[in-house]
């Protein structure tokens, strides 16, 4: 396959461009998606090619829009629907949680909601509490519901082909820090599974596991600690749910420490479901109680200063890192 | 080049990329509320006269100026990396300064993020917004003793909290009515809609204040709605007001009656100020993208403020040396916004865990405590 560098948004473009080339079914409905682009330009250049039919700017109306995408989806098409910040899921939350993520089981496997709702998630851009905030907690925790959480350009092309073409409901959260990030990107389409994690370094003295964002911080932290010798694997598990629980598992039996990240508050996040769940198949193997590093149980400060101490990053992981491998 | 004409510099966007937009202009009929033409004429309305002194006229003239001063001083510092965002109110000070110069000091105003000139016809510090805007202040002004709320960011969650403060004044039996902000996207919000049903059918003494700019970020009104947003009202029950939103004596007059009917107890008003955002959405958004140069040039006839100066002229109201003296004092003002805004500090760290509950939590006692101790690691490392 020919590979060039994209980034981030221009993979999840591109993606979106092909399914939509491949399949008349897929459409994208949201707010300023269409003649804007996107609010982030996640949408560049898709209505010159697709038309208005398929590209649909709507009125304010978070739960209009996703109302629509649950309608159009248990008819067979395959809405892909936009509600730019993922602070605003709290508006129309109803449509996703209550009808989209229960329609199959309560119609008794009559319907199915083919449906991906994109969300642009993350700090990092003092954009405030109400427009920075990582929920994937609430999500992963609704049965029905599936979460990708995109770390590189690669991944995001790789996971939407894959949103658009499983037959469930799927929150695509894309990174709003990582949107210019480059990374080699197939020109192809190609699929990433769900619920298979990437060891993206492999390591021998600590695994840490770390989403969205916050792979990249691993990654870094990774570099410095190898200079002192201690030894870090980087584990991506790209979707939390389905959460590929065996990789995490195997390299915890190696590596014997667990350190998790995420952005998110530390408090009822992934990290307790994943600190849980490693304990569950790996407790005699570790060589000390699995490590979290969240943000503080706060709300996401607007200062750039508070927002910068506030954010987990790769001095904090690396810190973490140290501190679990002194341990034994 | 004034500074209008340098803050609104726009060039049309690549051909083909966006559909040229004209927002449709209402007719100068008995719907369309207006006492001063574009030219700057006074003209009289059935329904709404109103009677200002030429000291009111002139006070609301220095209003609508040091309002836009303030607004293009920090939309440029904005663009200098002063302020983490900031959303402009250009083209919308008459809508703003007519609506907050309506309210009686006991009234309460419901602010969206925009309504900059509100808060400074009640006595709110520009500094204080400023503050807000550079992230400096994890909090605001006291919304009690200004009679302002803080401002309302996620879109019109703000008409709820209005509604709900009207119902009290109800039951207070207080001589006072609630003043909600809105644009003309917040219309399409269930929030919004749930207000308006809620006010109709408690009566409350609530006036919806919608600013129709004529976009919602990217999207233009006729995308939002089939009807003048005005004619909705009616659907819930209570009275709809199209109003010239750049014009603040019709505002000033329309919200005056609003809010006087809503003090008396006969419910609920629906005014929509018809302006136009002459900047972007915030300073995040590219306009060029989705409208006209044309556009916005066609607007720039029916300025706000050149059709009171106009007006003051030519009645003889105010002369040169009062309108250079109102361009000293906005130089003044801007130069004090500016100052104090680079003079403001970054707040504590520790600000995080201050205000997360009305107490404080021993577990977030225990991350105060931790976060001290991690950051003071650092000491003597750089």
């Amino acid at each position: 396959m020919a590979v060039r560098e994209l980034t981030y948004v221009k993979a999840y473009t591109e993606a979106l461009h092909q399914l939509m080339g491949a399949d008349d079914d897929v459409f994208v409905v949201g707010e300023d998606v269409a003649g804007y682009g996107g609010v982030f330009h996640m949408y560049d250049g898709l209505l010159a090619a697709y038309g208005e039919r398929r590209m649909i700017d709507t009125p304010i109306s978070e739960t209009a829009i996703v109302g629509l995408g649950v309608g159009a989806a248990a008819r067979g098409l395959r809405p892909v629907v936009d509600i730019m910040f993922m602070d605003f899921l709290a508006v129309c939350l109803d449509q996703l949680v209550n009808q989209a993520a229960k329609m199959k089981f309560m119609f008794g496997g009559e319907v199915r909601v083919p449906m991906v709702l994109t969300v642009a998630a993350g700090a990092g851009l003092s954009a405030g509490a109400q427009h920075s905030q990582s929920l994937e907690a609430w999500l992963a925790h609704t049965p029905g519901l599936k979460v990708a959480m995109p770390s590189s350009a690669h991944d995001v092309k790789g996971l939407m082909v894959t949103a658009v073409r499983d037959d469930n409901p799927v929150v695509m959260m894309l990174n709003k820090k990582l949107l210019g990030a480059k990374g080699a990107v197939p020109e192809e389409l190609y699929e990433v599974p769900f619920g298979q994690a990437a060891v993206l370094r492999e390591g021998t003295d600590v695994t840490v596991v770390a989403l969205g964002r916050m792979v990249v911080e691993a990654t870094a932290a990774a570099g410095t600690l190898a200079a002192e010798g201690i030894s870090v694997e980087v584990v991506d598990p790209r979707t939390v749910q389905p959460l590929d629980t065996a990789t995490i598992a195997e390299s915890a039996r190696r590596t014997h420490r667990v350190v998790v990240v995420h952005e998110a508050v530390t408090f009822g996040g992934l990290g307790a479901e994943i600190a849980a769940q490693v304990t569950d198949a790996a407790f005699d193997h570790l060589d000390a109680p699995v490590l979290r590093v969240g943000a503080p149980f706060a709300p996401v400060p607007f200062s750039p200063a508070l927002e910068n101490a506030y954010l987990p990053d790769r001095t904090r992981i690396a810190e973490a890192c140290r501190q679990i491998t002194k341990r034994s | 080049m004034t500074a209008l004409e340098h803050a609104t510099e726009v060039v049309d966007p690549v051909p083909g990329t966006g559909a040229p937009h004209l927002p449709e202009q209402p007719d100068s009929g008995p719907e369309f509320v207006q006492l001063l033409t574009p030219e700057g004429e006074r003209v009289e309305h059935p329904d709404y006269a109103i009677d200002v002194t030429d000291e009111e006229l002139r006070s609301l003239y220095r209003d609508l100026a040091l309002v836009r001063r303030w607004d293009v001083e920090a939309t440029a510092l904005q663009r200098q990396g002063e302020l983490g965002i900031w959303a402009s109110l250009l083209g919308q000070e008459a809508a703003q300064v007519g609506a907050g110069r309506a309210l009686a000091p006991d009234d309460m105003a419901f602010p969206t993020y925009r309504e900059h000139g509100v808060a400074w016809t009640r006595g709110v510090d520009p500094l204080h917004v400023m503050s807000l805007f550079r992230g400096n202040d994890m909090g605001g002004w006291d919304p009690v003793a200004t009679g302002v709320n803080l401002y309302t960011v996620v879109i019109g969650a703000q008409t709820l909290h209005a509604t709900g403060y009207a119902m009290g004044l109800q039951r207070d039996g207080a001589d006072a009515a609630a003043l909600a902000f809105l644009g003309d996207g917040a219309t399409s919000q269930g929030e919004v809609n749930e207000a308006l049903i809620w006010a109709a059918s408690l009566s409350a003494p609530v006036v919806f204040f919608c600013q129709n700019n004529q976009y919602a970020i990217s999207v233009p009104i006729e995308r939002q709605s089939r009807v003048p947003l005005y004619q909705r009202a009616s659907g819930f029950g209570f009275p709809g007001v199209r109003v010239d939103g750049n014009d603040v004596l019709a505002v000033l007059a329309v919200t005056r009656a609003a809010l006087a009917r809503a003090r008396e107890g006969s419910g609920p008003t629906f005014i929509e100020a018809f302006t136009y955002r002459m900047g972007a959405h915030t300073t995040s958004d590219d306009p060029t993208r989705y409208r006209m140069a044309s556009e916005l040039e066609e607007w720039k006839l029916r300025d706000p403020i050149a059709r009171l100066k106009a007006h003051l002229a030519r009645a003889g109201i105010a002369d040169a040396a009062f309108f250079d003296a109102v361009d000293a004092e906005g130089d003044e003002l801007a130069v004090r916004i500016r100052t104090g805004t680079l003079e403001m500090t970054d707040p504590a760290g520790t600000e995080i865990f201050d205000h997360v509950y009305a107490e404080q939590t021993p577990d977030l006692e225990r991350q105060r405590a931790e976060f001290v101790a991690y950051h003071a690691s650092f000491e003597g490392e750089k």
